[in-house]
């Protein structure tokens, strides 16, 4: 078990981050480079002014219609994404990895703060994933896709909590929540889960066409 | 539920199947896909989280409640998806479901915008699926004869010119009576500005044309009307998805303009002919902004009332609302504007709840009302959300600047019985205006 998991933080945690960093920057080239070549017409009225304008307003629960009108969603949706980067960036766990590997890392939250953002996180995946099966605008659109990345993140999170509060075996939960981190990885540029670097590009148009050309507001 | 539930029988729509093979299918779909479009729908199907948080954006989702095949985003999954989910491997059954959905289930109207988390342009998404449709000539009949009368005569209504041109003289003589003096310039080089209509103005809206002369004549504006094909500024094109004309249309209309050197454009009570302009039109050709300078009449109107050209003997008494159509107000901000105007004319306004770029489409707009007799139905039964928003109002006048806007709302009024009638900001000058006396 231990040389399975030394194993899974030390090259294969390269290979995923390579994976991650270098497919990232690739497809955004590629994407960058397609646009340019074909969205002319939209690119042209993209500018920085309205981008921050749109995407600030969207950042902020319930300042939408979108929002306003979906509340469940808008709960989840924003501790889900919340917990998540706070348990990547301030978790005093992945912070002493940070130190170890490379010699920096963040100031970290108090760990019962952190065990709360980590059960809120959860309970956001469980409403997120009842939304695609009850609510019907969801469940009639929802494909495998949809299903695959809310089940990575859904795993990483329950089996990060589970290793550090003694639920099933320890070193075997700290390997699979390495492991599910490392999927999540490898799968973030191909998958749904590049909505992490694409949707401020699309919010960036979006907020450009309607604030500059359409002349009013996209939220 | 579903779309395969609820196809209607259209002529075109059948020709079109029968000659729509397999290969020429999957070849349409992938030269438009590889060949006009790029990253943003990449993006758009990628990053789509299917939330269905834009369900509630959408009047027909809203007006078919339990069923979720009405949803922007279930038209997107059905459609736009669908091909590139299967690379254009699709049947010609299948495209025709497509084209019901795209070009009779969805206005383009785009409140969705505001709904969506990530930002994806429902409307574009779908007039790219009336691209393919219209490419494979899956198009429902009667806006496919809109667009071929495009083709053949520059306008919407199949006008020829001599009728065109008769209709200003008609309407110019009619108005003499009350405004002795009154021309309507037709082809007047250097005026301040070109007027331009929608071909069914003169078609069987000619006493819009007839005021628009009256509170120009009153106004004392050097304008005038061109004579040559280009006049109208409709472009169904745009709606079936033909940009090769809407492109020869919008030059043509611009074209027309610097050969009289106006000094701008003045667009009549329309939405869409507005839209073509400054959205899809102008980026066909590549043009970033317009050759001429356009302005829509509801901030000529404006223009005109903040000037003191328009005087009006008394304000419109009956109460009234105003319903924000899409293209002028989502599309170009123009609700301030349309308020100023609309209280400067009317003494009570009852605002409709949501309202300004919140508004509900009056599910006419995108060419969803030209789809003619075969398909009222379903903007109708599409639209009950539409029809509770304006009998909650309480009022019995709505004005609505834009031509899609009165049929769309004309046709809700009576089918949900609600007593009601629509006005242009046109009808309702020229009521109250000052007229000389003779």
């Amino acid at each position: 078990m231990n040389a399975l998991y030394n194993f899974a933080v030390g090259p294969l945690a390269w290979v995923a981050f390579t994976i991650c960093i270098g497919g990232t920057i690739w497809r955004l080239w590629s994407l960058g480079r397609l646009a340019r070549e074909r969205d002319a017409s939209a690119l042209a009225y993209m500018n920085w002014k309205d981008a921050i304008t749109s995407f600030v307003r969207w950042t902020l629960p319930f300042s939408t219609c979108g929002w306003r009108e979906n509340p469940l969603l808008t709960v989840a949706n924003f501790v889900l994404h919340v917990g998540v980067l706070l348990s990547v960036l301030f978790y005093s766990a992945h912070n002493v990895m940070w130190d170890y590997n490379f010699g920096i890392s963040l100031p970290s939250l108090p760990d019962g703060f952190m065990d709360a953002v980590t059960i809120a996180t959860i309970l956001a995946c469980l409403i997120l994933a009842w939304r695609r099966i009850a609510v019907s605008a969801s469940s009639h659109v929802t494909r495998r896709a949809d299903w695959f990345s809310l089940l990575l993140v859904t795993g990483v999170m329950v089996t990060g909590f589970a290793s550090t509060h003694g639920v099933g075996s320890e070193d075997f939960m700290a390997l699979l929540h390495v492991l599910f981190g490392e999927v999540i990885l490898v799968c973030l540029p191909f998958t749904r889960l590049s909505h992490a670097f694409l949707i401020p590009f699309t919010r960036a148009y979006m907020g450009s066409e309607s604030i500059s050309v359409r002349r009013t507001c996209d939220w | 539920m579903g779309i395969e539930k609820r196809l209607i029988d259209d002529t075109n729509i059948a020709r079109g199947v029968e000659h729509a093979t397999p290969e020429r299918i999957t070849k349409v779909i992938r030269d438009v896909l590889k060949g006009e479009v790029g990253a943003r729908v990449k993006i758009y199907e990628e990053t789509c989280m299917r939330c269905g948080a834009c369900a509630k954006a959408c009047h027909f989702s809203l007006s078919h409640a339990d069923d979720p095949s009405y949803t922007p985003v279930a038209k997107l999954d059905k459609t736009i998806f669908k091909m590139i989910r299967t690379k254009g491997k699709l049947t010609a059954d299948q495209i025709r479901e497509m084209a019901q959905i795209a070009y009779t289930e969805c206005n383009m109207c785009r409140r969705c915008i505001h709904y969506c988390p990530v930002g994806v342009d429902i409307a574009y998404l779908i007039s790219l699926v009336r691209r393919i449709c219209n490419k494979l000539d899956i198009t429902p009949a009667f806006i496919q004869d809109t667009a071929n009368s495009h083709s053949g005569t520059f306008n919407q209504m199949w006008m020829r010119e001599d009728e065109w041109i008769d209709s200003l003289f008609w309407q110019e003589e009619e108005a003499r009576d009350e405004f002795p003096g009154i021309r309507i310039p037709v082809d007047k080089e250097g005026a301040d500005f070109m007027y331009s209509v929608i071909a069914p103005e003169p078609k069987f809206r000619t006493q819009l044309i007839y005021q628009a002369a009256a509170i120009f004549h009153q106004a004392g504006c050097d304008w005038t009307m061109p004579s040559q094909p280009g006049w109208d500024n409709s472009d169904m094109c745009m709606f079936t998805g033909n940009y090769e004309i809407m492109g020869r249309l919008k030059r043509a209309h611009f074209e027309l303009a610097q050969k009289l050197r106006v000094k701008r454009i003045v667009m009549g009570e329309c939405g869409h002919a507005f839209r073509s302009i400054y959205d899809q039109g102008n980026r066909w050709l590549t043009w970033k902004d317009s050759p001429v300078p356009v302005i829509h009449s509801i901030e000529f109107f404006w223009e005109l009332i903040n000037e003191g050209k328009i005087k009006i003997t008394h304000q419109y008494q009956d109460p009234v609302t105003i319903h924000d159509p899409c293209n002028t107000v989502r599309g170009r901000g123009l609700a301030d504007k349309l308020r100023d105007v609309v209280h400067f004319l009317c003494a009570n306004v009852v605002e409709m709840i949501p309202n300004r770029e919140h508004n509900f489409c009056c599910s006419a707009g995108g060419g969803v009302i030209n789809c003619g007799p075969p398909f009222k139905s379903v903007r109708l039964e599409g639209n009950r959300v539409k029809a509770e928003q304006l009998r909650n109002t309480g009022v019995h006048t709505v004005v609505a600047p834009c031509h899609n806007c009165h049929g769309g709302l004309e046709d809700i009024i009576s089918h949900y019985k609600l007593g009601m009638h629509t006005k242009f900001l046109g009808d309702i000058i020229y009521e109250l205006m000052e007229k000389p006396e003779v």
